[in-house]
């Protein structure tokens, strides 16, 4: 994970008291919960909106990178001659002259210690460790010059042995280093168990190298006054790209160092929740050249340069009673990394505490491949450690003769097995319920390929769902304006979920206005700090920040208009105050109100500002926070063709308060869409001879496409939870995803009796020759 | 990409003088592939001559007009779009419509020029990747990267040791199954190809794709006309609805009279280093009665000579129930009943 959710971690665990959670302010809930379409929508749809790589500076100049054709070895020769006369080219950068980057973190990488960010640099010497590892950097006038050059750059190479299959590097892997829980987990005797249990499973199963592939080609507008750096940059973390970016070109952060600045981003998926190579290139040029330089990546190098889904390999074993009661769960699970950086994430994690069951051993290693450095991608973690147990666990019904949600049912956790302790909340038999009501589950007949139309086998399948809902620390500042207008200020980003309509709601609540009275400004690391937008916990942190700092805003205003000997609240006691549409009277109606124009005007000011930090993470010391949902899928399998079409998916959640519900339902049908893409379609595809990605483009990557996405159905459970964080968010934008892959392999097992358990499930998979079989 | 420098033609003799006169010249049309493929610098042409604006040789360029014996020609710059549409070919030719309904997206089909589509190259990964060390169609001599490495896509029928990349087209398929010319003019006038000749087979020269000489311009696709109450039909699958090449396609075309099958056209898609046409299969239906049995000895005689790779092998029983579904659906009522599964 990046630095500064470590950081995060550290500084909430020792964090025992809670500012915010204690005041626990009653808000009446106006435009919370209403589905306000996006505040920002216009300007999106009407290309108002500027993304990073729409910035234009003056004497801006353009960078394009050459990319190492080569896994593993050097670079022996570099002859720029031809690219070096190409009209506009300004500089070229390789190796032999760049700049020195800061490497601040340890190189040395602990075989005995996984830790995060011993991150790689580019341009620093000769060694190659992955294809598509910058080799070279061309600057030009236009970006159609610096292509053109850049396809004109001639590199030999001194080639080494690689090896980008996982599959043969399993013996060489190491216990991981996972920023939260531990890379082994221990409860009871699982060898034991499994020995004695009535009915046992055991199976491996395989996800496979994914990339984000945000629509929006990441970019880095570098611009330098003197020792000042702005960066306009696609991220997903204003503030870890700033601390970033001063580490590694040896700054200082905020006046005088870095900025960055990313209003808009094209989407992400957690490809920008770290910096990359390419912003530390454009900055570095932009110095040496004295002007500022825009780099926009390729779609071929976002297959490369920021992240993408590590592959896994896991095997896991259940073991239970002939009543379906789990006795023993088993889950060791491996995936890959660089050969530079050390990449974690939380595999295996969600087994600790998905079932009540009182043996449970996880393993979780980490290989190391000639590949690219894997990133967080969309419910990363959970949707491959979800695929493997949420196969086995329907296989394990197969083999129990049950049905598979009433063995979800027979082992629902009543309360966190891993530690012991209540859920905040935790509403997932109701889900179950409601999604066998909505799906019709009960139409199920058991038997694999007894439901038939024509020439289509049907099956239906479910899975559980389940993701962390994290809250970091996060700070906000909020102001109200003598004209009654009230600007909310975060670092935050918004890759798309829709953060400033949902803030704008909070904190108009908060205030006693209306939204439209409410203006959030965001994507400025120079603004209060904000975790990344990943994880499904910006909305729930940067939130809570929002809420507590309006009303810290409403309540010096109420102070205000209690002590003024002017104000027909004189003398009130502030509690018994309430604002709305921004008028000030007594709950119970014992004088007239006021309004914050009028209380602003009296008292002479400008404005009235406030700042409030919330540390909410503490909770978790005692109520285990996590959202869970229960997913259906219904497939049609072609009985000749073997075509796999999905078209039905149904979705019910547990995911806390939603502030938006319209923004709530679009994040989960999305993740619902993008689970069936991960089922279905995705692999980033190596060839293993020249150790390169083979599809990296939008014409080989394949992703759903509108008529590939049917009736998809989202519903919330409504939970009122006081534990989570003072606003009651968990975060939808990775649930959506978690079940869904495990729920369509499910039901292709139930429409043909072949049980896929490798992703992606293509056509060749169901075993096209069956028929003959 | 490369600079260029662009040309508009006047009309086609301005056309051809420009391809004369620069060895290095390309024509411009949609551009859905040249854009693409100069973006990747696989193809580098010095000279675009954009030839969109050519006045029509009659009143009905950039059309469909029906010909003397009840065919249909296609001018070579209609769009995909308009040509899907058009209720000659949807009454006429709907193999030819769905064939290109089920091409592309809707953005590329309104760019896309018939003419085009038949001049459009393989996606193998090898091909469009300038940095893939390998690949003898784009520089000779150097390998085939797919037969060592991923060639789940790759073709299993006419692929040689030197490439085994597949035909991208939809419609091409279903032209070469109903036996379309392709009409083209070159310096010394104007030639009628067949489509089955059209498209050459990879062999040891797989850089050489089509009959067309290299001072030649397309200007029509002619149909003839087909029996009376032939139905058509295109059969795709692919790895997702929409937007995707064919993994195996079938275009057929039947006419039965008097429960036999009297007339037959068979070509298959996705998995051919050509647009595919099946003789043997048109022979074993002709004077048959349409049956499920008759229909998969027909598909096992197409596919007999398929030469599959580990990663493509399902293609082969792919391709085979493909055509089989692409004939039942078109013989309907008449299949015989009793032999359905």
């Amino acid at each position: 994970m990046t630095e500064i959710v470590k950081r995060a971690w550290q500084s909430v665990s020792t964090t025992l008291t809670d500012r915010t959670l204690a005041r626990s302010p009653e808000v009446r809930p106006v435009a919370i919960g209403t589905p306000l379409s996006r505040v920002d929508g216009l300007a999106k749809v009407t290309g108002a909106a500027r993304y990073p790589s729409d910035v234009l500076l003056p004497h801006l100049s353009y960078a394009a990178i050459v990319e190492s054709r080569i896994a593993r070895g050097r670079i022996a020769t570099i002859d720029a001659e031809e690219a070096a006369a190409l009209p506009g080219v300004l500089a070229i950068f390789t190796h032999e002259n760049a700049p020195r980057l800061h490497k601040n973190l340890s190189p040395q990488v602990d075989a005995a210690r996984w830790s995060m960010g011993s991150d790689f640099r580019p341009l620093q010497d000769d060694r190659i460790s992955f294809a598509g590892q910058p080799a070279a950097l061309i600057v030009a006038e236009t970006f159609e010059q610096a292509a053109d050059a850049a396809s004109r750059l001639h590199v030999t190479y001194e080639e080494e042995p690689a090896e980008t299959d996982l599959t043969r590097a399993l013996d060489d892997a190491l216990p991981a280093k996972p920023w939260i829980g531990k890379a082994a987990y221990n409860r009871g005797d699982v060898a034991a168990a499994l020995a004695s249990a009535a009915v046992m499973v055991e199976q491996e199963y395989g996800t496979p190298p994914q990339t984000n592939n945000p629509l929006g080609l990441f970019a880095t507008v570098a611009s330098w006054e003197g020792n000042q750096l702005t960066l306009y940059d696609a991220n997903q973390a204003t503030q870890n790209v700033a601390s970033s970016a001063a580490k590694v070109l040896g700054l200082t952060l905020g006046r005088g160092g870095v900025d960055v600045i990313t209003p808009f981003v094209g989407g992400a998926f957690g490809a920008g929740l770290r910096a990359w190579p390419h912003t530390w290139l454009a900055a570095m040029a932009a110095r040496e050249l004295g002007r500022p330089v825009k780099l926009t990546l390729t779609r071929s190098q976002m297959f490369t340069a920021i992240g993408r889904r590590a592959q896994t390999v896991q095997r896991v074993a259940l073991g239970a009673e002939r009543d379906g009661c789990l006795v023993a769960i088993s889950h060791h699970g491996t995936h890959d990394t660089s050969r530079d950086e050390d990449f974690v994430e939380a595999l295996t994690q969600s087994t600790r505490m998905l079932y009540a069951c009182p043996n449970v051993e996880t393993r979780y290693r980490v290989a190391r491949l000639d590949r690219s450095t894997p990133t967080y991608m969309r419910c990363p973690g959970e949707s491959e450690t979800l695929f493997a147990l949420e196969s086995a666990m329907d296989e394990l019904a197969v083999a129990l003769d049950m049905d598979p949600v009433a063995l979800r049912l027979r082992n629902c956790a009543e309360q966190d097995p891993a530690h012991e302790r209540p859920w905040s909340s935790k509403s997932l038999r109701a889900c179950y319920e409601r999604g066998m009501e909505l799906f019709d589950w009960s139409r199920r007949s058991p038997q694999p390929g007894s439901m038939r139309e024509g020439n289509l086998l049907i099956g239906l399948g479910m899975a559980t769902a389940t993701y962390p809902a994290y809250t970091f620390p996060a700070s906000a500042y909020a102001c109200l304006d003598a004209d009654g207008n009230a600007l909310v200020r975060s670092a935050a980003t918004d890759i798309g979920p829709g953060t400033a309509t949902a803030m704008s709601q909070i904190a108009a609540d908060a205030l006693g206005l209306p939204v439209a009275r409410v203006r959030f400004e965001l994507g400025d690391s120079r603004f209060p700090r904000s975790p990344q937008q990943g994880g499904s916990m910006l909305l729930a942190s940067v939130g809570s920040a929002v809420h507590a700092a309006c009303i810290d805003l409403k309540e010096k205003i109420i102070g205000m208009a209690c002590d003024s000997p002017d104000s027909p609240l004189v003398g009130a006691a502030a509690e018994t105050i309430e604002v709305r549409e921004g008028e000030l009277a007594p709950r119970d109606g014992s004088s007239r109100g006021e309004r914050y124009e009028a209380i602003l005007a009296r008292a002479g000011v400008e404005r009235v500002e406030a700042n409030a930090t919330s540390q909410s993470f503490t909770r978790r010391l005692t109520r285990s926070c996590e959202t869970f949902g229960a997913q259906f899928a219904e497939v049609h399998i072609d009985v000749d063709l073997r075509t796999i079409r999905v078209p039905r998916l149904v979705g019910v959640f547990g995911a806390g308060r939603i502030i938006n519900s319209k923004l709530a339902h679009s994040q989960l049908m999305g993740g619902m869409i993008w689970g069936m893409s991960q089922a279905l379609l995705e692999e980033t595809t190596y060839d293993q001879r020249l150790n390169r990605i083979v599809n990296a483009s939008f014409g080989d990557y394949l992703v759903p496409v509108n008529a590939d996405v049917q009736r998809i159905e989202v519903e919330m459970i409504p939970e009122d939870d006081p534990y989570v964080n003072p606003i009651g968010v968990k975060g939808v934008g990775e649930i959506g995803m978690a079940g869904v892959a495990p729920a369509i392999a499910n039901a292709v097992y139930h429409a043909t009796g072949i049980r896929v358990r490798e992703l992606p499930i293509t056509i060749e998979k169901t075993s096209v020759v069956s028929r003959e079989s | 990409m490369r600079p260029f420098s662009y040309a508009r033609a006047g009309d086609v003799a301005e056309a051809l003088a420009g391809l004369g006169a620069a060895p290095d010249a390309a024509l411009l049309a949609g551009g859905t592939t040249l854009i693409d493929l100069m973006k990747l610098t696989v193809m580098t042409p010095g000279t675009l001559i954009d030839i969109t604006a050519l006045p029509a040789g009659d009143a009905t360029l950039d059309a469909i007009a029906a010909t003397a014996d009840g065919g249909a020609r296609i001018w070579a710059l209609a769009r995909m779009s308009d040509v899907a549409e058009h209720p000659s070919i949807v009454a006429g030719y709907p193999v030819v419509s769905e064939a290109l309904l089920m091409g592309a997206s809707a953005q590329l089909r309104n760019m896309a020029t018939i003419g085009g589509n038949l001049m459009q190259r393989t996606r193998c990964t090898y091909f469009r990747d300038v940095t893939m060390p390998e690949c003898n169609k784009r520089d000779p001599g150097s390998g085939c990267g797919a037969r060592q490495g991923i060639h789940r896509l790759s073709a299993v029928l006419g692929t040689s040791e030197s490439c085994i990349a597949t035909h991208p087209s939809d419609v091409a398929v279903a032209f070469v199954a109903l036996d379309a010319t392709i009409q083209v003019v070159g310096e010394a006038g104007e030639r009628s190809i067949a489509a089955r000749d059209f498209f050459l087979l990879p062999g040891d020269t797989p850089w050489q794709e089509t009959a067309l000489g290299e001072n030649e311009l397309i200007t029509a696709v002619t149909l003839p006309p087909l029996p009376p109450g032939t139905r058509s039909h295109y059969l795709k699958v692919r790895d997702r609805e929409s937007y995707e090449f064919a993994l195996a396609s079938a275009a057929v075309a039947i006419q039965i009279g008097d429960g036999v099958i009297g007339h037959a056209n068979i070509a298959l898609g996705g998995v051919g280093t050509r647009p595919w046409r099946a003789p043997e299969a048109e022979a074993l239906l002709i004077g048959h009665q349409p049956s499920t049995a008759l229909f998969a000895a027909a598909a096992e005689a197409v596919l007999a000579g398929a030469v599959p790779l580990p990663q493509n092998a399902f293609k082969v029983t792919l391709a085979r129930r493909t055509l089989e579904r692409a004939l039942a659906t078109v013989a309907g009522d008449h299949l015989a009943t009793g032999e359905t599964r």
